[in-house]
């Protein structure tokens, strides 16, 4: 049984009008936003289930944009988010689709990054404003963006992990939770650490230095 | 400190003579490790953002229209002033203040979802019109949150506070519920009085089916916000004259748990049943969504 507490039930303060279709939505945007990184110049997203369904009439399209654009889920300008995007020059695009055996509010958003990067993140809005990240490009993971998250691409090999605990455990970073994921062996494989404390810049330039580490994000957990 | 059961607050209260927004308190700091004073903090600004919706969709000038709802708390709130409500002044303005918060809520306005969004009405409507016909402290008001707190934690370990599991009684008479035992300490009652009163608001709003007309917070949500408030007040009033629920207030819990659990999904914020069913809902629906393909 979860343990509530007093804001879980007072709480949280959001942009309405739904906890799953707006404010989940948000913070799924801003996780897509952060897990692509630099500056997005295009989107595109594609509504799964309820989300295809009722996008309009929640705001949802509106919350995923503004997340993107790193508003929180109580900003009070996610209803201007269109808006927003055209000053900032990003391009976006909301398509319906099915995208299989996924939870019904579900989300594919492909961005496209000034340096010409393209990453997609899939991710879910569980319910409570709660949300769950299942896909980063090729990858199949899970993880919810409740803790500080570190997510690390390194070549499948003897050692990196330890390395990473090794640095994490020299600042005194705990990990609550840690998965491994890849698609063959010796291929590119995917680190998701969810941590109690933040990781400071300093421990990220150190795991940076492994030669079989491609690339290091560090995603904040995002209140609401 | 273990809260399970409406049972295990009232002899806590007991045991350390203390009223129920205290024992919240201090829960709420062992749990978090923060401070009393850092909570009570957090609740206030809370508080802020609850004020705040209250009066934005009071004002004329300000766009607060959703798909289907909109304007009807500034009709209300201009009828308490020109007229004499029938239901009394601080009931009549509670539901204004109420529909506002939905309407705020349903236009992409901020709102603290108490228990829920769509439930985010019920208790700044009952807290921000009794703190101006009984004069009530921005303190009081803030244990007010904590006390509704301690009731809803009871109902969420217990039952549930999600219209899709538990239909609108989870979500409305949860929130009503809260607002009671919240009202009935502000006013001076005794913790078992507070609980009274919560098991009689979430009686008489058991079996309450969840039905959004084209699946949005709106309609008969908002409405079910202001009664919801109105509930809230009539139990209050009568846990404060020692009316006690014949029904304990645990037991109250357990049986909406079950009526939630027989309920069909097709009540339970499908938009399948009940009102967005009717011929007029999905005429509803259907505009709202074509209205949305052509732009």
């Amino acid at each position: 049984m979860k343990e509530y507490g007093v804001f879980d039930i007072i709480g949280p303060v959001m942009i309405g009008p739904s906890s799953s279709h707006t404010a989940g939505a948000a913070r799924l945007g801003q996780m897509a936003g952060k897990i692509a990184g630099g500056e997005i110049i295009n989107v595109v997203f594609y509504l799964h289930g309820s989300f295809a369904k009722t996008y309009a009439g929640h705001g949802t399209d509106k919350a995923l944009l503004a997340g993107v654009l790193g508003l929180m889920p109580d900003d009070a300008r996610i209803k201007d988010a269109f808006k927003l995007a055209e000053e900032k020059g990003v391009r976006y695009r909301f398509e319906e689709r099915d995208l299989g055996e996924v939870h019904p509010n579900t989300v594919k958003i492909v961005l496209e990054t000034k340096s010409g990067e393209t990453v997609e993140v899939t991710g879910s809005s569980i319910g409570a404003g709660k949300v769950k990240i299942i896909r980063i490009n090729d990858f199949e993971v899970e993880f919810e963006g409740e803790y500080t998250t570190l997510i690390t691409y390194h070549q499948d090999c003897p050692g990196v992990v330890a390395g990473i605990s090794a640095v994490l455990a020299k600042y005194d970073v705990n990990i609550a939770f840690m998965r491994l994921f890849r698609e063959n062996r010796a291929s590119t494989a995917v680190l998701i650490a969810e941590t109690d404390e933040d990781i400071p810049s300093k421990a990220i330039r150190e795991i940076k230095e492994n030669p079989h580490i491609t690339r290091v994000k560090v995603l904040e957990p995002i209140k609401i | 400190m273990q809260i399970k059961k409406g049972a295990d607050l009232i002899m806590i209260c007991r045991q350390k003579n203390l009223p129920l927004h205290q024992v919240m308190l201090e829960y709420e700091s062992a749990k978090s490790g923060k401070t009393q004073g850092e909570i009570k903090e957090l609740m206030r600004i809370n508080l802020q953002v609850m004020k705040d919706s209250v009066y934005q969709g009071l004002d004329q000038e300000q766009d607060m229209k959703g798909k289907i709802i909109g304007g009807q708390a500034g009709k209300l709130y201009r009828r308490c002033q020109n007229s004499q409500p029938v239901c009394g002044y601080t009931m009549a303005r509670a539901v204004s203040f109420a529909l506002s918060v939905t309407e705020v809520n349903a236009s992409m306005g901020r709102i603290v979802a108490a228990p829920t969004a769509g439930s985010c009405g019920v208790l700044p409507g009952v807290l921000f019109s009794l703190a101006e016909s009984h004069h009530v402290s921005e303190e009081k008001l803030v244990e007010g949150l904590l006390t509704s707190g301690a009731v809803g934690l009871v109902i969420a370990k217990n039952a549930s506070l999600s219209g899709a599991e538990g239909g609108c009684q989870a979500e409305i008479g949860s929130a009503s519920a809260m607002g009671a035992a919240a009202v009935v300490e502000i006013m001076g009652g005794t913790p078992e009085q507070a609980l009274h009163g919560g098991a009689i608001a979430l009686k008489n709003l058991l079996g309450l089916v969840c039905d959004p007309i084209a699946g949005l917070v709106e309609a008969p949500c908002s409405k079910r916000n202001a009664i919801g408030t109105a509930n809230a007040l009539v139990s209050a009033e009568m846990a404060l004259a020692g009316i006690e629920s014949v029904i304990p207030f645990d037991e109250v819990v357990e049986a909406m748990h079950q009526v939630g659990r027989m309920m069909p999904c097709t009540l339970r914020e499908t938009a399948e049943g009940g009102l967005a069913a009717t011929p007029t809902g999905r005429r509803l629906k259907e505009e709202v969504f074509s209205h949305h393909t052509k732009k």
